[in-house]
């Protein structure tokens, strides 16, 4: 109770005395294999619109992380980029990452921000981190204002299923806000010839008698671009039947198009698609060119996936889609699927037909 | 009543009551947040959570000393613990909030779930959450509770293999772009991801008979002060609106015409 007080107190002292500091970001860079997430790299471009200086960070094992630096200091935006190599980094556990990251927040640190993707890595380590740090944490904003003058700052998220926006501050009380970006919302930041960033090395943290061990990785291996950033996406959905309709119907058509596929979860759920594959509320969320929904009937859950899509197609048979719907009088009411609500072009028909004559077409 | 010389483990699984994941939620005209004159339940991912607690006590029988709700929020979060005792949780604790409160941050939630880990006299050894709640969409509680209490955590997990001999778990988990397998030291924090449904079938619907035998398991009542923690959002709402809306453009008759659309917006084939 006491500590509290005078922690109260020790932060309306500071105020009084000091404006609030500038801004200065630490975004959390991740990268596989090498190469940079494009998602951390959305995160950098919402840091830099914080208006301070931004620091970033790379966390890796010995091998990966000079070349991943290499990479790095040439980005647009970041005015100091921190590298920190181990062995125990090399499958980044939360267990062992965040000891570092509260180790650099904690003593007389200069950040007043920590950003980073919202990836299922950042996920695990940054609420940690914020916990030991006793600040709360932001999930997935989808845009931002900071008040130098106040060190306020403001984040737009999207709250139940994409159904809503909430609009959150984040006052000078919080001495480090942290949030994590919605990467479909913020362009990647691009590298720059000139521009390069100062780059400091950090002493990992070591963490003895670590009560988590990383056993194995299984990464889906796919010739097709990645869900999360690709520009047209070709989803499926119930419709598919199953694993063998589903590859044999959406991938030729995917490759047509040079897409990603997705599923919704009902695809998920019956064992169609992997789960990787999710678009929705629980799985990626994606706002690609181009974004072909087959099969799907539309639940909320999955439009608040993909509904920032820019060109959205449908192809559905009604009467399949209204077997999925919730309520018998929004079955009377309105034929359609709620997909078609959403849609920019649909198309009411067999996709077992349609998307081999579409396949075709594109070909030539 | 089984023997308890052999169980060992106790399971806790914090669940949230919410807006139902089915209905079409509305922004309140105050703007100050949305209509929650609505049907609520469980947070679908903390079912599964429970379903998982369960699972695991059928699997490892007699290893499994005791699986306890609890949940932080207004009066009638009751009944959401009445729910996840009838699937086969053994008690209950409820944190109770006024129904004015504002609802409280993950941050909060994590002080008081650590508060009351605290207070278990025979310890916990596995958390289990759902990985997010669906009305917040934050997926920040697990994690910082493991933060807190300096455990080993494991979210978005799809499978769960607990070796109660050992005091470890096998663990798992959805990560970007595939899977990954930990081994964690109890005691874990587990966050469940929507995989377990798929491998391990829906949540179970409680029976009539196991709904009556839930109106007799104990639930404990605390307040937030209680086990002297501070539940005050520290971010402040400023407003909720309605995201835009988007209008469907109309249908086509054929491929030929979907095609056509496709053209006049840039698409076409990939070599093309």
């Amino acid at each position: 109770m006491l500590r509290v007080q005078i922690s109260q107190l020790n932060r309306v002292l500071a105020r009084s005395y000091a404006t609030a500091a500038p801004p200065h970001a630490l975004v959390f860079l991740e990268h596989r294999q090498g190469d940079l997430d494009s998602a951390s790299l959305s995160a950098l471009t919402a840091a830099s619109q914080l208006g301070g200086q931004v620091t970033g960070l790379v966390v890796g094992s010995p091998e990966e992380v000079p070349s991943v630096v290499e990479k790095a200091r040439r980005l647009n935006g970041l005015n100091t980029l921190l590298h920190c190599a181990s062995p125990q980094y090399s499958t980044p556990l939360p267990e062992t990452v965040s000891p570092l990251l509260e180790k650099l927040l904690s003593q007389n640190s200069p950040f007043t921000h920590v950003v980073s993707a919202h990836s299922s890595s950042a996920k695990s380590i940054l609420p940690r981190v914020a916990a030991k740090l006793d600040v709360p944490a932001v999930s997935d904003i989808t845009s931002l204002e900071h008040d130098a003058a106040s060190g306020s700052t403001t984040f737009t998220r999207l709250i139940y299923a994409g159904n809503a926006i909430s609009t959150v501050r984040a006052s000078s009380s919080i001495p480090i806000k942290f949030f994590t970006v919605r990467s479909t919302a913020f362009a990647a930041a691009g590298a720059g010839d000139a521009a390069e960033s100062e780059v400091n090395a950090l002493d990992s943290v070591e963490v003895s008698d670590v009560p988590t061990e990383h056993i194995s990785t299984s990464l889906t291996k796919s010739d097709r671009p990645d869900l999360g950033v690709a520009s047209r996406v070709v989803s499926g959905g119930r419709a598919l039947k199953n694993a063998e309709t589903f590859q044999s119907t959406l991938y030729p058509l995917a490759d047509a198009l040079g897409a990603a596929v997705g599923a919704s979860r009902a695809a998920v759920d019956a064992g169609y698609a992997d789960n990787s594959l999710q678009v929705g509320q629980t799985g990626k969320v994606v706002a690609p060119e181009l974004y072909m929904a087959l099969g799907i009937s539309g639940a909320i859950q999955h439009l608040a996936g993909m509904k920032d899509s820019k060109l959205i197609v449908a192809v559905n048979k009604v009467s399949a889609s209204l077997q999925h719907c919730q309520t018998p009088v929004i079955r009377l009411q309105d034929p359609d699927a709620p997909i078609f609500q959403v849609a920019d072009v649909g198309l009411v028909a067999d996709l077992f037909e349609v998307v081999p004559e579409l396949v075709e077409k594109l070909k030539q | 009543m089984r023997p308890s010389a052999v169980r060992l483990l106790n399971i806790l699984v914090p669940i949230k009551r919410a807006v139902d994941y089915a209905v079409k939620i509305r922004v309140n005209p105050e703007q100050t947040g949305i209509d929650l004159n609505v049907k609520h339940s469980m947070n679908p991912f903390d079912e599964i959570a429970v379903e998982e607690a369960v699972r695991i006590r059928e699997r490892l029988k007699d290893a499994v000393k005791s699986i306890k709700v609890v949940t932080i929020g207004p009066p009638k979060s009751a009944e959401t613990l009445r729910t996840a005792l009838a699937m086969g949780a053994d008690s209950a604790v409820h944190v109770e909030i006024p129904d004015s409160a504002p609802s409280p941050e993950p941050l909060g939630v994590a002080k008081t779930l650590k508060a009351l880990i605290e207070r278990q006299k025979e310890g916990v050894d596995i958390v289990i959450l759902g990985k997010q709640a669906i009305d917040d969409d934050a997926g920040q509680t697990g994690q910082m509770l493991a933060g807190l209490m300096g455990w080993s955590q494991a979210t978005f997990a799809s499978k769960v293999e607990v070796n109660p001999e050992q005091k470890v778990a096998n663990i798992t988990r959805e990560i970007d772009g595939g899977l990954e397998e930990l081994r964690c030291k109890l005691p874990v924090i587990i966050t469940t991801d929507l995989r377990q449904v798929q491998l391990l079938n829906e949540p179970r619907y409680a029976s009539l008979p196991n709904i009556m035998k839930a109106k007799k398991k104990p639930v404990e009542k605390l307040t937030a002060a209680e086990l002297g923690v501070d539940i005050t959002p520290r971010l402040e709402t400023i407003k909720v609106t309605e995201p835009p809306k988007r209008v469907g453009g109309g249908k086509v008759a054929n491929v030929d015409e979907l095609l056509a659309k496709l053209k006049e917006a840039g698409f076409t084939g990939k070599r093309a």
